[in-house]
């Protein structure tokens, strides 16, 4: 590393950020200090707090919203909106990408920058300088090709000669090679390093723990909204262990439910599953998964978000995600087809999204219909709905899983996040599944309401059911599952009994494939 | 808002008067209910009594009964997100088609009607094909068919009008029959108010038993009965003025088919699975597919069965003009959209009611009747209708966007809660707890 460069001066100072969302503490007085020409990782679990603090640096929470400063290049910056950090040189480029697919790569890289006199846009000055800053990222392509026809490297690539356009002196980076392949991640990762060399910082918010330790100066770790502590990469010596280490370091509470595990026999069990991005051809999300769940067993799925958790199990289903390209599912050990959603429920299957309001809940619809709607047959005589039994079933679920609500009657909208994923888990149970996958399904809720999730559960595994549970919060799979498989970038990397797992061999498991060997 | 909820125990409260007609009633709608009241005392006034009059009521329903007929179907595929622009073309079509079949291919009445549904069943299995199972959106596939259909009507009947027998004027303009005893009143039309009061008390008290069995308190019992008494004085009053008019007219024939029709239709949109279904694919897509809804089957219902009522719709248009021409059903699609959102539909899809479209739909056709009575001209008849329009969804988005609850989407859906949704999800953008990270910035 180049010393000169890294003891350089402080390009930004976050003082003891505060910031609270009603009944949510996000952030707790979160300091960050970043210098100038370095690249600085900031680590943490997901929903440590990284991406809010990020926002309130770049103004997309306007000053006023927070507590404590923000320093930036020795004076303190009281950013109104994203526009004025940009303004400042501070440019964040998100995971999703803020690129308009059908416009040139010349008109997205001077989107709301146009360069120009009177609103009329010189496009030959435009042009010429996106050849320069294509060819600074590195890019060779025609700056007249449109977005959505080149890789979403390349459109990386793109993102970052924009902010460079902006005279950017502080870049921040989400999540920047989640949906690249390795040669692409590499040639992002030289080009970071390249700008660094040109004298513009860095954040680089990423899971994948290798290319941090391969390219930061220096790590920040957040853990529930707290900054833990800044690693000097070189001087501390710092290696992946190290920083599992600090973001996982809690202790665990004793809040998950007592369980007697009465596990059976393997009834369910996926062969060589292979699933392709659904856009780009040449990705594959899912490789060669292969696992087996026991009747009454929790079997935990441990993995970052992006690593192919969640498409695994919206593919398998229903074939909901992606295109499907190989696999096979076996159920009592008969091969079953489930290339419908009606098909992976008639076998069995249930599936609660990760995604409660986009694809678990029609919020528009009351309690009642909800809780029945994804199997109407079930209350209905010749497809017409008995809605008495509707009602009576709902109580039912409001009364045995303890949904707060007056009335079933009740829009779905007006529930808080634990009782709306209740309604979500009432409306699978009443499908009568024999295995239940559930995806994040205590995100966004509140302790009191998890431990209700736990117990609820536990009593389904009691039943005899089998339970899949995808969770980026390691201490709750440890607490609840009985088996855990960790997955990263589509590959399942290893199989451990809960009993003999710990967070940081899971998370290792969990950052990086080389790790399958020695994993048990 | 919900606090008449609580005082439904016994006695009299305040509170038990919005019962009559709000929420735990059988009528929902009482927001634009309540507009469409207004604007009939209204017409009343100003014309002196003709808007209420034997002959004018009977005119209204069977000038706008194809309206509403389309209003019903509208209403479906405006719940499931989608759009129909084809609707006036299709009547064109199904009407000349109808017509030529009996002029020049003898076909008897009855067989006309059979061949009229089917001719809108194969236009509505087309367009829903390629808005289902292609994916090309709705208002492009109908916009095409507008042209497509129109064209048809003129290339069949050589852009002439086309006469209908007799028998099959029956449909569009005929009435209930007479018979039985001089009562100074049409006996059909005495009989079908007496049937539908039966049915309105039978439904009232069936209410409050299954209310009782779901554990739920029903109104007080004066609620009830002040409900039902209301309903059942407004159907005799309206038997007596169809009944009353002169010799040989009484309750259109028209008006009994849009009555079984929307009787149907509340029942499959409400109580059927294939009616939740077209909830819960225009209210969210993703989530329906993935409780196991087949979405492109819905689509593809809700557009045929657009273009089966327009059939209906273009034959009893046909019917009581006594010809088919090559212009009917100019502007019909217009009638039929403007009438779903001023009964409390969502452009976005997901909510509406067919009897809060009834309602709407009735809103424009006393409205355009009143004005004509008092001989105002369709400049400014289209004027007004389309200020009313505007001014109807205004105050309902306005409502919504200030978090108060809108009365239409409130009662013409009936339920509560989904009144502040768009607020509750504004707030929801706003206020992301710690433990859920953005979606657009996960970490």
């Amino acid at each position: 590393m180049d010393n000169a460069v890294r003891t350089g001066p402080t390009i930004l100072e976050m003082n003891s950020i505060t910031k609270e969302f009603p009944g949510v503490k996000a952030l707790d007085q979160v300091s960050l200090s970043v210098k100038a020409g370095e690249i600085h990782a900031i680590c943490g679990e997901n929903g440590a707090g990284k991406s809010t603090l990020m926002k309130v640096l770049s103004g997309v929470y306007p000053f006023g919203t927070y507590e404590g400063d923000i320093v930036y290049q020795g004076a303190v910056v009281k950013f109104k909106d994203i526009r004025s950090s940009e303004a400042a040189g501070i440019v964040i480029i998100h995971q999703e990408l803020a690129l308009i697919p059908t416009l040139s790569v010349t008109e997205n890289i001077f989107l709301g920058n146009e360069p120009g006199r009177g609103g009329v846009i010189d496009w030959v000055g435009a042009k010429q300088t996106a050849i320069e800053l294509l060819a600074r990222v590195g890019l060779t392509d025609d700056p007249d090709v449109l977005i959505k026809d080149i890789g979403v490297g390349k459109q990386q690539l793109v993102e970052i000669a924009k902010a460079i356009n902006k005279n950017v002196k502080l870049l921040i980076l989400d999540e920047p090679t989640a949906a690249l392949n390795e040669q692409e991640s590499q040639h992002l990762l030289d080009l970071i390093r390249g700008l660094k060399g040109k004298g513009i910082a860095s954040i680089m918010i990423s899971h994948k723990l290798n290319e941090i330790e391969a390219v930061a100066d220096s790590i920040t770790i957040i853990r529930d909204g707290k900054s833990v502590e800044t690693l000097d990469v070189v001087a501390d010596g710092v290696d992946e262990d190290r920083i599992i280490r600090g973001m996982v370091g809690r202790t665990l509470e004793n809040r998950f439910p007592d369980r007697h595990p009465e596990i059976g026999e393997v009834f369910f069990e996926v062969k060589d599953w292979n699933v392709q991005h659904p856009i780009s051809a040449d990705r594959k999300v899912v490789k060669h998964a292969n696992f087996t769940v026991r009747r009454g067993e929790v079997v935990g799925f441990a993995g970052l978000m992006g690593a192919g958790r969640t498409e695994l199990a919206m593919s398998i289903f229903g074939h909901s995600y992606g295109k499907f390209l190989s696999g096979q599912v076996f159920k009592d050990g008969k091969e079953i087809n489930l290339n419908s959603v009606t098909k992976a429920i008639d076998n069995g299957l249930a599936y609660v999204s990760e995604d409660r309001k986009a694809l678990g809940l029609n919020l528009l619809d009351d309690i009642k219909r909800s809780v029945v709607s994804a199997k109407l047959t079930k209350i209905a005589k010749a497809d017409v709905v008995d809605s008495s039994a509707e009602y009576t079933v709902a109580e039912q679920y409001r009364k045995s899983l303890r949904i707060k609500t007056p009335t079933v009657n009740e829009g779905v909208n007006k529930l808080s996040g634990g009782n709306q994923q209740k309604v979500v888990l009432a409306k699978w149970m009443f499908t009568d599944p024999d295995l239940l996958i559930l995806d994040e399904p205590t995100r966004g809720i509140d302790v009191g309401a998890k431990s209700e999730i736990y117990g609820i559960i536990r009593d389904l595994a009691a039943q005899g059911k089998g339970v899949i549970i995808i969770s980026s919060e390691l201490p709750e799979l440890l607490g609840v599952s009985d088996r855990i498989y960790t997955i990263f970038e589509g590959q399942i990397t290893s199989e451990i009994q809960a009993a003999d797992a710990d967070p940081e061999t899971l998370m290792k498991s969990m950052t990086s494939a080389k790790k399958k060997v020695d994993a048990r | 808002m919900s606090a008449p909820e609580t005082t439904t125990k016994t006695g009299f409260r305040f509170g038990d008067l919005k019962n009559i007609f709000g929420n735990g009633g059988s009528l929902k709608q009482f927001g634009i209910l309540a507009a469409l009241i207004v604007i009939i005392l209204f017409f009343q006034w100003w014309t002196n009594g003709t808007t209420l009059s034997p002959g004018n009521v009977i005119n209204i329903v069977q000038q706008y009964s194809y309206i509403l007929i389309l209003a019903i179907g509208m209403v479906m595929v405006i719940i499931a997100g989608h759009i129909d622009l084809s609707v006036g073309s299709v009547a064109a079509l199904v009407g000349i088609v109808v017509a030529i079949s009996m002029r020049d291919w003898s076909l008897p009445w009855y067989l006309a009607i059979v061949l009229g549904l089917v001719v809108g069943a194969a236009i509505g299995a087309w367009q829903g094909f390629w808005v289902a199972y292609i994916g090309v959106p709705a208002f492009i596939v109908t916009l095409a068919g507008m042209l497509l259909w129109r064209g048809a009507n003129q290339f069949i009947g050589d852009a002439d009008t086309i006469p209908v027998p007799k028998e099959f004027v029956y449909i569009g303009g005929g009435y209930l029959p007479e018979w039985g005893p001089d009562t100074g009143y049409n006996n059909s039309t005495l009989l079908l108010g007496i049937i539908i009061s039966a049915v309105l008390v039978y439904n009232e008290w069936r209410g409050r038993a299954t209310r009782r069995k779901m554990g739920s308190d029903p109104v007080p019992l004066w609620v009830s009965i002040v409900r039902v008494g209301i309903l059942v004085a407004v159907v005799i009053y309206a038997a007596t003025l169809f009944g009353g008019y002169r010799e040989g007219t009484s309750f259109p024939v028209s008006g009994v088919i849009l009555g079984v029709l929307i009787l149907v239709y509340s029942f499959v949109t409400r109580n059927t699975i294939l009616g939740r279904h077209i909830y819960a694919v225009g209210g969210n897509r993703h989530a329906a597919a993935l409780s196991g809804v087949k979405s492109r089957r819905v689509d593809f219902l809700v557009m045929m069965n657009m273009s089966i009522l327009a059939a209906v719709a273009g034959m009893i248009f046909v019917a009581r003009s006594q010809a088919s021409g090559p212009f009917d059903g100019n502007g019909w699609e217009l009638d039929a959209i403007a009438a779903v959102f001023i009964g409390g539909a969502a452009v976005a899809g997901g909510v509406g009611t067919v009897v809060g479209s009834i309602i709407g739909g009735l809103v424009m056709a006393v409205l355009n009747n009143g004005l004509v009575l008092k001989g105002i001209g369709s400049d400014q008849v289209q004027m007004i209708k389309g200020l009313v329009l505007l001014v109807a969804v205004a105050i309902d988005v306005y409502n919504k966007s200030q978090g108060r609850f809108s009365i239409i989407e409130r009662l013409t859906r009936g339920r509560k809660g989904s009144t502040s949704s768009v607020n509750a999800e504004a707030n929801e953008t706003v206020r992301p707890d710690a433990t859920k990270p953005d979606p657009t910035l996960p970490g």
